[in-house]
């Protein structure tokens, strides 16, 4: 019945669309899931394409559906002096935006757990109200029109360390978690790059992302205004160290401030945790403590935190920028690099792009042409069609070439643009560009 | 008074009565047994007493009126002379346990008595005037001869053996330093010295003899004496606590003392409080003697109490005893003080304890069995106390060396850094500190990470000396500079040398099987153990990052541990790389890492085939090879048989063709030689791809 297919919907983005129709759209998507299935019953049909659209289906959980609709790029032409919507049909890489609705998931699971326990703890009315208050936010901050081959990756940018600043960090995260015996995790960043993750890497991977997109732009202003701006003044107190929340409490001197920090659901596979995740950072160096939901960090505890961690993180921040120095000082690595290149490594999420510019807020916007972005995503969904490594290249407009290279569990995609080169030669600067950058990695020719 | 104990010695002195000497207080009385006046034993029962006399004391006839006894300090030996010598002479020593026994004639009472070193002549003061010798080499004069010093009205005041033949009189005018010559039975002056002399002192261990001069006594004349000669050093003054009211004899040789600590020599001078100045108790005054160069006041040791004193110096450390309460304290000099700009004051190290009780072993192994062992009468008036570590009871006829017991110390010096500091600085460290080190890890008295941290760096600061001091040696041997230098030394490795593979068998091993701490707990001392070592750049030897590796598998952390290979916190190496192959079956990740290991080692080329051939990776084998230039040289028998089991005609025929192509490159025809044993893989390729497939020979 009517009234039946209308419960099955538990979020519906936007809003305003009239209930028959949302009915409509939501029992096609079911159709086309359910039909697929009856030729391959493991793997339904995860997008479809048509004239105008392009929709995608994600399973996250078992009966669970989520479905995004994204519209195809139009291009206006003038036809007898009229103009003319013509859709662009292939434009649109199905990789990078079923990747965005599985993120859209892994966002939500994160800070709400799965729907099955909000189901379970309340019914489709806590699950709505949980889908409501949650997507109604995301959702603008989804740029899908910027996406491109890092959504696919969702990977990790590490932060570049010798080994005896790496110990060091270690060393303060044991003592840390020691003296604040609470804590259950920790992860560690340093300008926006990750250095160590308590968390497992899934986990890791998603909270990466909130952090790195959404929490530390947020964050950017005093930041950027420096110690002696009046935003630093007015967080009296902090004359020995520079350390600050970036989640919770705002002025530890007032002591009706809230200590409220944001939850996080991890390893909702097998121990379902629910934690408490503070940000505390220090200059670029910024540290996650995760403690048990069921201990409420107390203003007390967040000024024992600030007492103990902020004098040592100060430190460790200016040795971390001091040794990073060093290391690219030695290495000669000051210079721009003159290729443009994407890497990604299955196994550890490692990501490194020369392509994209600095996260602005919420996207990191490619420096070289959309086609040239599509020629990536497509030789990406070649790689992913096969287990063998691979190599491919590609002679794209205006002198551009797009060399893929697949090698075990590494991918990596080269941009070069020289005008009069051939095969041979666009080889040998790849050849070049892994003896410097990979060199210290296993990485077939 | 016939001083029984040879020379006066530095016995336990009275307090703000330095100057009044009461002779023969310190030094064990005829007939001895003046026990102490049952006081209270201070400390005794408290525990923990870090000090002890040695198991085995040596035992000599007491000193009575028939039988007097001397002690030499020099060879440690004690004389027990019975009738001037007519009745005999019994030398014991605490080094040789085999007592010396002999007669000599009775020509008068003994005053000193002492063997050069080596038991090789035997010297006698029977006068103020003369000293006898008399040689116990074998073969050589067996008759007394004579040596009269040679300032004229001077008295001798003693003698000390520099060598096993050279002498030093010490006359009230001054000293004279003479050669012995056994055979002709006489001795020459190699060099003498006119000074006035109030008293002195000798210290063996590094051949000064401190000479006190003018009036008050307080201006010290050292020498040095080596090999036939004789050096003076320069004099200092000892500041006096009070301006003496008179100009008489302020300063005593019982207040004085010499001694060698941390190989330097110290002049130690027991200042006692006095009601003027406003100091709070005794203290202790090291003035630091160099050889070259100047006397100078370096630390001052503060015993917060008055009373009667003796000093040892064992071990490096400073002990004073305090006989009022029967209780000692220890300094060391290494530890930090507080330092003014010219001296530093050190506290003592731990509370103030009694020596261990000593149970006095009865006489002859009949009455063992039927009389119960006496208990020795500890900090008894009777006892004398000699440099660097000796202690007489006279009364009993007991000569023991004092010593440091270092595990009571644990418990009472609780800063954990402190107690490295001071456990580091000891001859028998070792044992004591790898125990430190477990109960630190483990209940109930588990220490914070940054105290374990605090506790490694120690350890790892004393290593890293001697890996650099072993290096130095061994480059300057290497490069044949030895030669030039020939009083270069290959360096002492002490028991403070605590390296990694003691600290693995004896603690983290042991603690990481124990697993009873949290694995997080486990770990975080396992990464502060190898943070300490990599921030003293110690190469981190492979089994503790095995430890490392199994304790993140037990506990299934394999993330953790890819991100500590990530940034090559757990170094490089073939055997790492092979540990991590293993892993790959429960971590397939550990594959990649095995493989990026290997290529950074570079040396492992075989290796990295062989891994990629296990996988049936031939192809990427292959094209590896041929990158670093390897493929001439690879067997192709290894390669066809990994294609023939990849069960991949395509791939088979690709390696196949491939080594056809190189025999004909290197050898002019494609086919195989029969020592390549390719016979198997030929018939199968014609099998599936017929005969005609073989490549053809190419003629030019």
């Amino acid at each position: 019945s009517q009234a039946n297919e209308e419960k099955k919907i538990l979020f519906y983005h936007p809003n305003e669309v009239e209930k028959n129709e949302k009915i409509r759209n939501v029992g096609l998507c079911e159709a086309i899931v359910q039909f697929t299935r009856t030729f391959s019953p493991t793997k339904p049909a995860k997008s479809l394409h048509t004239q105008k659209n392009r929709q995608f289906f994600h399973e996250p959980e078992e009966n669970f559906w989520m479905v995004m609709v994204v519209r195809n790029p139009i291009i206006e032409k003038h036809k007898d002096g009229k103009p003319v919507y013509e859709y662009q049909e292939e434009e649109l890489l199905d990789k990078v935006y079923s990747s965005v609705l599985q993120q859209c998931y892994s966002m939500y699971k994160l800070f709400n757990g799965t729907f099955l326990r909000a189901m379970e703890d309340g019914g489709v009315k806590v699950l709505k109200e949980r889908l409501e208050k949650f997507f109604h936010r995301y959702l603008q901050t989804l740029h899908l029109q910027s996406c491109d081959l890092l959504d696919v990756f969702c990977g990790i940018s590490f932060f570049p360390l010798d080994k005896m600043t790496y110990l060091k960090i270690q060393s303060f995260i044991n003592r840390m978690e020691e003296s604040l015996n609470i804590v259950k995790y920790t992860a560690f960043l340093y300008n926006d790059q990750l250095i160590w993750s308590g968390l497992e890497q899934d986990d890791m991977r998603i909270l990466y992302k909130y952090l790195t997109t959404s929490l530390f732009p947020r964050h950017m202003e005093p930041e950027l205004a420096g110690r002696d701006s009046p935003i630093r003044a007015e967080m009296p107190g902090n004359l020995q160290h520079y350390g600050r929340f970036l989640t919770g409490p705002l002025n530890l001197n007032d002591p009706e401030t809230k200590c409220r920090f944001p939850k996080i659901f991890v390893n909702t596979d097998d121990t379902y945790e629910e934690l408490h995740l503070i940000v505390y950072k220090a200059m670029s160096a910024a540290v996650c403590f995760m403690i048990d939901a069921s201990i409420p960090p107390t203003l007390e505890f967040c000024r024992k935190l600030d007492s103990i961690v902020g004098p040592q993180l100060t430190v460790l921040a200016s040795d971390i920028c001091e040794q990073y120095n060093i290391n690219k000082r030695i290495s000669g690595a000051e210079k721009e690099p003159q290729f443009k290149f994407i890497y990604f490594n299955h196994m550890n999420l490692a990501e490194k792009s020369t392509i994209h510019m600095r996260k602005t807020p919420s996207v990191s916007l490619a420096s070289v042409h959309p086609d040239l972005m599509k020629i990536l995503g497509d030789i990406n969904s070649d790689f992913s069609r096969v287990d063998e490594d691979e190599e491919i290249i590609v002679k794209a407009m205006s002198d551009y070439w797009v060399v893929g290279k697949k090698s075990d569990q590494r991918e990596l995609y080269v941009i070069l643009n020289q005008k009069n080169v051939n095969l041979i030669e666009v080889n040998e600067e790849v050849k070049k560009l892994c003896a410097t950058q990979f060199n210290n990695i296993f990485f077939l020719d | 008074m016939a001083a029984a104990m040879g020379r006066d010695p530095p016995g336990p002195a009275e307090d703000e009565a330095p100057g009044a000497a009461a002779a023969g207080a310190a030094a064990g009385r005829e007939g001895g047994g003046e026990e102490g006046e049952g006081r209270a034993r201070g400390g005794a029962e408290a525990g923990g007493c870090y000090l002890a006399l040695c198991a085995r004391p040596v035992h000599f006839e007491k000193a009575n009126p028939v039988n007097c006894v001397f002690f030499d300090e020099a060879n440690k030996q004690v004389f027990a002379v019975r009738s001037g010598g007519a009745t005999g002479v019994v030398v014991k020593g605490l080094e040789d346990r085999n007592p010396i026994s002999f007669r000599m004639e009775d020509k008068g009472e003994v005053k000193c008595i002492k063997f050069s070193l080596g038991n090789k002549i035997l010297a006698v003061q029977r006068t103020l005037k003369s000293v006898d010798f008399l040689n116990f080499i074998p073969d050589s004069p067996q008759l007394e001869y004579t040596q009269e010093c040679k300032t004229k009205n001077a008295n001798i005041l003693g003698f000390c053996w520099t060598s096993s033949t050279e002498i030093v009189f010490i006359t009230d005018q001054g000293i004279e330093f003479y050669q012995v010559l056994p055979e002709k039975r006489s001795l020459k002056l190699l060099k003498n010295q006119s000074i006035n002399v109030n008293w002195y002192m000798y210290c063996p261990e590094s051949s000064v003899i401190l000479l006190s001069t003018t009036v008050l006594g307080n201006v010290l004349q050292p020498f040095y004496f080596k090999s036939g000669t004789m050096a003076k050093l320069s004099k200092f003054e000892i500041e006096l606590p009070a301006a003496p009211k008179s100009s008489k004899l302020s300063l005593s040789e019982r207040d004085i003392a010499m001694a060698t600590i941390y190989g330097q020599l110290y002049v130690l001078y027991l200042r006692h409080h006095s009601r003027t100045s406003n100091s709070t108790g005794a203290e202790v005054v090291l003035y630091h003697l160099p050889r070259e160069g100047s006397c100078k006041k370096t630390h001052i040791l503060k015993l917060n109490r008055t009373g009667k004193f003796a000093l040892n110096v064992v071990d490096n450390l400073v002990v004073v005893h305090h006989q009022d309460t029967e209780t000692s304290v220890i300094f060391d000099i290494k530890l930090k003080g507080e330092f003014d700009g010219s001296t530093t004051i050190h506290q003592f190290v731990l509370p103030p304890r009694s020596i261990q009780p000593y149970q006095i072993p009865v006489a002859g192994p009949a009455s063992v069995t039927s009389q119960a062992p006496v208990p020795c009468k500890l900090y008894s008036s009777s006892w004398i106390v000699f440099q660097p570590d000796i202690i007489i009871s006279a009364s009993e006829g007991y000569l023991w060396s004092l010593q440091v017991k270092l595990e009571p110390v644990v418990n009472l010096l609780l800063d954990k850094g402190k107690l490295m500091d001071f456990l580091l600085q000891r001859k028998e460290c070792k044992m004591v500190i790898l125990s430190v080190c477990s109960q630190m890890l483990s209940e109930p008295e588990r220490g914070s990470l940054s105290v374990i941290a605090t506790v490694f760096d120690k350890l790892n600061n004393e290593y890293k000396k001697y890996l650099e001091a072993e290096q130095s040696y061994t480059m300057v041997v290497e490069t044949g500079l030895s030669r030039s230098n020939p009083l270069l030394k290959r360096p002492v490795r002490t028991q403070a040398v605590i390296d990694q593979s003691d600290m693995y068998t004896h603690v983290l091993s042991v603690f990481t099987e124990k697993k009873e701490a949290p694995h997080k707990f486990t770990i975080a001392v396992l990464m502060e153990y190898i943070r300490s070592l990599n921030q003293f750049q110690i190469a981190v030897q492979h089994y503790l990052y095995e430890l490392v590796i199994k304790t993140l598998v037990q506990h299934n952390l394999f993330y953790m541990l890819h991100q500590f290979l990530q940034y090559h916190v757990l170094s490089d190496s073939k055997p790492l790389a092979c540990l991590l192959l293993s892993l790959e079956s429960i971590y397939p990740p550990a594959h990649q890492l095995s493989l990026d290991m290997l290529k950074r080692l570079s040396t492992a080329n075989d290796e990295i085939v062989e891994v990629l051939l296990s996988k049936h990776q031939v192809l990427a084998a292959l094209r590896f090879i041929r990158g670093i230039g390897g493929h001439d040289s690879i067997s192709a028998r290894k390669f066809l048989d990994a294609a023939k089991q990849a069960e991949d005609e395509m791939l088979f025929y690709t390696i196949f063709r491939f080594f056809e192509q190189r025999n004909q490159r290197l050898r002019g025809n494609p086919s195989f030689t029969p020592g390549e044993h390719c016979e198997e893989h030929v018939t199968f390729f014609k099998q599936v791809f017929g005969e005609h497939a073989l490549m053809k020979p190419t003629t030019f």
